[in-house]
Parts: C-alpha cells; sequence; structure tokens
C-alpha cells in the first residue's frame, strides 16, 4: 500500500485569509491545524491568475504556454498529460469532485464532456477523463449542466432558485449588488446549508472515499468552488461575522485620492478598468465601474467571502474525520491551496484581472506529508508554484517526475528550489489583447508588458516585496533599480517555457 | 454591446467540392459537433443541439456562386445574429473557409464561433480523408 492523496483546492482564494496566514476575519482551524503538522508555503506563485489556466497548470504540471490554455474559455485538449492518469496507470483510484473547469462552462452544443457527464452519470464514457474514473462536478450556483446544479434542480428546486445569476441576461458576469450595501456579486441566499455546494462537495467526497476498500491506494481531488464571487452563502451562517466590523484591508486605502494617485503610477489599464473605461477581459462584471467601490461595500464583500472559507474549512474537518474512521489517518497526504486571488478590496478592486500583484498571485499552501512519512514541519520561505503540485503528486506515490512535467517536488523548509517562478497573462476579447510575463522571487515582484492594443512592450512592473509589501510604489522606470530590472528580465527570458504551437482557439468566453 | 467573432481553415479540397457539404444547409450535422438534427422548410432551417436546445434559423443567403451561406438564429438568447460561411477558392485546388459571427449579447458571438472553430477543423478532417 503507498499513500493516499487528497488535494483539496478552493477558487479565488488569497493568502491572507487562513488565520495561519495571518487572517483576521475567518477561523480556519482545519487548515492552520493542517499547516501545524506540516509544510506552510509563504509564497506559493499561480502560472495564472484565472481558472482554467491556472487549473490546467495543477493537473499537467506545466506552464500555460505549454498546456496551451492561454485563457479562460480555451479547453484543455483532451489528450493533455495528467497527473491523475500518471496515478491511475500506476494502480491508484482517482476522482475529481467539484469544480474541474478544463472546459468551458457555456455549452449550448455540449461538446465538453465535463458538461456532458452529469446527464449519464459519474463515470465517463471509456472509464476515466483526464485520469479520474469518477466525477461529480459543481460550479459556483445552480445553474448549468454540472452534476450539483442538476441535482440541485431536481430535488431541491426551491432552493436552486435562491442562488445568486452569476451571468446576467447578456450572459456576461453579472454587475448586480446585494446585501445590505449593494456590492457586486453581493447576494442573500436562503439555501440551507446542506443544501450548499460546499457540503454537497464535502459529502459526495466521503460517499466516493467510502466506496472504495481499505487497502485502495487513492487520489481524490476534492475541489470547492467558494470563496469565488457570487459571495452568497448560506444567510443562516453569516452571524458568523459582523460585516461592520470587518476592518479594511491594507491594500485599500479609503482616501480615494491616494487611492486613485497608486493606480496612475501603474500602467494605464489598472485606472482604466478603475474608471469603466476598458473591459479587457471576462472575469469582473463589464457594467460594473471599480471607482464606485464604496468602504462598506469592501467590508461586506471580505465578510462574506470570511463566511465562506469557514464553511469550506469545517467541510474539510468532515473529510477528515470520515478519512479517520476509514483508518487511513495515518497514511494520508493533505495537499490544501487554490487557483489564484482576489482583491477584496486592494487598490480599491474586485475580482480579477491582467494584474500580477499579490492579491491575486500569493496563495494559501499547505501540504501536510501523511503522518506516517515522519517529516517534521516547518514554514517554506522560497517562492514555489502550483506546477510544482503534480510533481510533488506523483512523488509522494513513489512515482519518477516523468519529462513533461516542469515543475520540481514542493520545496521543503530550508530548501529553495527556484530562483523565481513565472506568471502568465494573455487574453483577447472583443478587440483588446493584453500580454503579462512576470517573474516572482523571494525579493521580487517583475511583470514586462508584451505588445498589445494597450502596450508597445517597453512597460512593465517592479515591486520590492521588502520595501513596500502592498505593491504600491512601481519602480519599473526607476534608474536606481535598473541592474535589478535588467536581472530579473533575464530571469523571466530564461523561465520561459516551450510554447504549444499551433496555439489553441478560444472557443467560449469562460 | 454586439460582436464579431470569425474563425477560418485551409482546407486542402476545391472549393467547389468543400461546397457541396458546407452550402448544404440539412448536413450540418455532419460536421458541426454538437448539432444533432437539421431540418429544412423553406428559408427556414431548425436545428437540434446536442443539449436538446431547438433553434430556429432563418437561412438569409445560400448562394453556390460565391460559396457563401448566412444564417439568423431567431431565439430569445440574441437580440442579433448573423452567422455568414464563405467558401474562397485559392487557385491551387485548396480553399479557405471562414466562418464569421456578428451578435448581440457580444458573448453569443464567442460561444457560435468557438463551436464553428471546431466545426471548421472537423470539416477539414472529413474533406482531406475523403481522398
Amino acid at each position: 500500500m503507498g499513500r493516499k492523496i487528497l488535494l483539496v483546492t478552493t477558487d479565488q482564494q488569497r493568502y491572507d485569509t487562513l488565520g495561519v496566514n495571518g487572517g483576521l476575519i475567518a477561523r480556519t482551524p482545519v487548515v492552520d491545524g493542517l499547516a501545524s503538522q506540516g509544510f506552510r508555503y509563504e509564497r506559493a506563485v499561480p502560472q495564472s491568475v484565472v481558472c482554467m489556466p491556472s487549473r490546467s497548470t495543477i493537473l499537467t504540471g506545466q506552464h500555460p504556454s505549454t498546456h496551451g490554455v492561454w485563457m479562460n474559455g480555451v479547453p484543455l485538449p483532451a489528450d493533455a498529460p495528467s497527473v491523475a492518469a500518471l496515478l491511475r496507470e500506476n494502480g491508484y483510484r482517482t476522482a475529481l469532485i467539484g469544480k474541474a473547469h478544463f472546459e468551458p462552462f457555456i455549452d449550448p452544443f455540449m461538446r465538453f464532456t465535463e458538461n456532458a457527464l452529469a446527464a449519464t452519470g459519474t463515470v465517463p464514457a471509456g472509464g476515466e477523463h483526464r485520469g479520474f474514473e469518477h466525477l461529480e462536478l459543481a460550479t459556483h450556483g445552480s445553474a448549468g449542466q454540472l452534476h450539483y446544479a442538476r441535482w440541485l434542480r431536481a430535488n431541491h428546486p426551491e432552493a436552486a432558485a435562491m442562488f445568486y445569476p452569476t451571468l446576467d441576461a447578456d450572459l456576461e458576469v453579472n454587475s448586480a449588488g446585494g446585501g445590505e450595501t449593494g456590492a457586486p456579486q453581493v447576494h442573500v441566499n436562503n439555501v440551507p446549508r446542506d443544501l450548499y455546494h460546499t457540503d454537497w462537495v464535502a459529502d459526495r467526497t466521503i460517499a466516493w472515499l467510502d466506496s472504495l476498500n481499505s487497502s485502495d491506494d487513492w487520489f481524490a481531488w476534492m475541489s470547492f468552488p467558494d470563496p469565488h464571487h457570487p459571495w452568497d452563502p448560506p444567510q443562516s451562517e453569516m452571524s458568523r461575522v459582523d460585516w461592520r466590523q470587518v476592518p479594511l484591508p491594507a491594500g485599500y486605502p479609503e482616501d480615494r485620492s491616494k487611492r486613485e494617485a497608486i493606480l496612475d503610477a501603474k500602467p494605464r489599464h489598472w485606472r482604466m478598468w478603475y474608471d469603466g473605461r476598458l473591459v479587457s477581459n471576462f472575469e469582473a462584471p463589464p457594467k460594473w465601474v471599480p471607482a464606485t467601490l464604496t468602504p462598506n461595500q469592501v467590508r461586506e464583500v471580505n465578510a462574506r467571502n470570511a463566511v465562506e472559507c469557514e464553511l469550506i474549512d469545517e467541510a474539510l474537518g468532515k473529510v477528515i474525520c470520515a478519512i479517520a474512521a476509514r483508518g487511513w489517518a495515518q497514511d494520508v497526504d493533505v495537499i490544501f491551496t487554490t487557483d489564484h486571488g482576489e482583491f477584496q478590496g486592494d487598490f480599491g478592486l474586485l475580482f480579477k484581472g491582467p494584474y500580477h500583484v499579490e492579491s491575486l498571485m500569493r496563495l494559501p499552501l499547505i501540504w501536510r506529508p501523511a503522518p506516517s512519512s515522519r517529516l517534521a514541519p516547518g514554514v517554506v520561505l522560497a517562492p514555489v508554484g502550483l506546477v510544482d503540485l503534480a510533481p510533488t503528486i506523483a512523488s509522494i506515490a513513489g512515482i519518477d517526475r516523468p519529462g513533461w512535467m516542469q515543475g520540481t517536488v514542493l520545496a521543503k523548509p530550508g530548501e529553495s528550489t527556484h530562483q523565481g517562478v513565472l506568471t502568465e497573462w494573455d487574453s483577447e476579447l472583443y478587440g483588446v489583447d493584453v500580454h503579462l510575463r512576470t517573474v516572482s522571487t523571494s525579493e521580487w515582484v517583475c511583470t514586462a508588458y508584451e505588445p498589445g492594443t494597450l502596450y508597445d512592450g517597453s512597460e512593465g512592473e517592479l515591486y520590492n516585496l521588502a520595501e513596500d509589501p502592498l505593491q504600491q510604489v512601481n519602480l519599473w522606470d526607476d534608474p536606481a533599480r535598473r541592474a535589478e530590472r535588467d536581472d530579473l528580465l533575464e530571469l523571466l527570458s530564461e523561465l520561459s517555457p516551450p510554447e504549444r504551437h499551433p496555439r489553441l482557439d478560444l472557443e467560449a468566453p469562460v | 454591446m454586439r460582436a464579431s467573432v470569425r474563425r477560418q481553415i485551409l482546407i486542402r479540397r476545391a472549393a467547389q467540392q468543400v461546397w457541396q457539404l458546407v452550402g448544404d444547409p440539412t448536413r450540418i450535422p455532419e460536421w458541426f459537433d454538437g448539432i444533432e438534427a437539421a431540418t429544412v422548410e423553406g428559408s427556414t432551417r431548425t436545428i437540434l443541439t446536442a443539449s436538446g436546445m431547438s433553434m430556429p434559423e432563418t437561412i438569409v443567403t445560400n448562394d453556390s456562386l460565391q460559396r457563401r451561406f448566412q444564417y439568423r438564429i431567431d431565439t430569445a438568447l440574441f437580440r442579433e445574429h448573423l452567422s455568414t460561411i464563405d467558401v474562397f477558392d485559392l487557385g491551387d485546388g485548396t480553399s479557405l473557409v471562414s466562418y464569421a459571427v456578428d451578435a448581440n449579447p457580444a458573448v453569443m458571438a464567442l460561444v457560435i464561433a468557438g463551436a464553428a472553430g471546431a466545426a471548421l477543423r472537423h470539416l477539414r478532417d472529413i474533406m482531406e480523408g475523403e481522398g
């Protein structure tokens, strides 16, 4: 018998939403406990700050340029390499429960397996899809074709109607506000907690684990759709956090003129989005103007986000108890992370986009090795990437890292496996294209802007994390930092991965 | 907001040969993945998608001389829609097939063009596989 692996991902969760990372709003004792028994990462960086490319990196162990999912709406090819397939070939039972999103959601022609599968069951045709023998899928609400939405509509239609409509009548990300402050994508959801997708994901994971033999080796990817917007957790749980008492984030200057001066010092698409003059990507509501965001809206969004994080923590606790009840506690590795971050008010912004700062790029990452491995716990200060997860999972299973994986096994305390970690952004939407390449090191975040609609390729951003942890002062054009900038650009060039040719088509908005 | 999105593909077959398939509105299920059936009555084509959605369409243009096919989708999903398929003769026994989608809301242009891109690849495989 080998070690069993529980990969837990959330969606769009910031580093500082965990208690163990200094978060002050959500209580996350389960994940904090895992951190105390394992490795906690101080600088875990995604290779993309949106879902589909980032999730494809987790599965393939490749950078977006190589796996080819260059923006949301580009489906990961069905024959892309997969760590799940690798484990399955080596005798592991495999499941993905919750949010997959390797394929677009908006799919009226039902061309994608993720959307088509729920109509037929949980076992894909041919016995597996991307290496998973069992898939039960969910996303952020009750709309769409996935298992959770179909189950909810069939069995609890009254509850299905309680969720926020994530898309508006134009099928764009909904800008409608709600709650007590009218913040976008905030909604009072009276769905009973036990019908909410967070508990459903945990319950379905437990059901799959219960179907296994005690002697099975298994890899379960439990993927919670929260705390991604909409911020509509069950209203019954909202008494946990009084939004009026939520402190404003350090990255949100309440003084409007100060906030706007910070934005003006950045490349111009920051301010253009803030003012509602530019929509460069599909991931934020195009009809919402960030300049209208109020301090109370930031507080309410962050309160609701915290409630969603607490529900995830409790759901994970249930699964860990179920694992212990099966007698597996000593032999299970748990990895907890997310696909990318969220502004949550930093710079006066919400959601995400082509903005490579720590709000979106500093992720929670905990690896609690199986207790039977007797590895000493600790904190890893060196930068690591989500590209390292696949090699780590293979390593836990005792499988040599295949050549197609571009990452390395996650560093352990005291180790440093990367000089820098790469993050890529490419988007093309209705005539606007933006292309960013970023290297994150222990000290710096350096972003080069490649030519596109808005930029000629000479622009960039450079932040010193020790001097400017909130990344408010762009040093790109500072002559005193020219040498550091040149070194970082050279490192960025060295890290550039091979590009997939031909480039894959964008097949849907998201 | 409206948007215009185009996909195209090079096919190593004569334009007239490609047009024989593309220009027949009843044969779209053969090459457009996700369309299960198509029926034509007069200038109305009704397609059935794999998700079970029935979509009535108006055939606007079916010109075998220009090798141009245009249709509008007539459902509540669209405020406005026009798709245009052109088969260009490149003069060397090959052809370029263009599938352009104009739609309001803009998102639907991406949705239809995204599916059309996959359909064009399938069309190429069918045509080039014919020998």
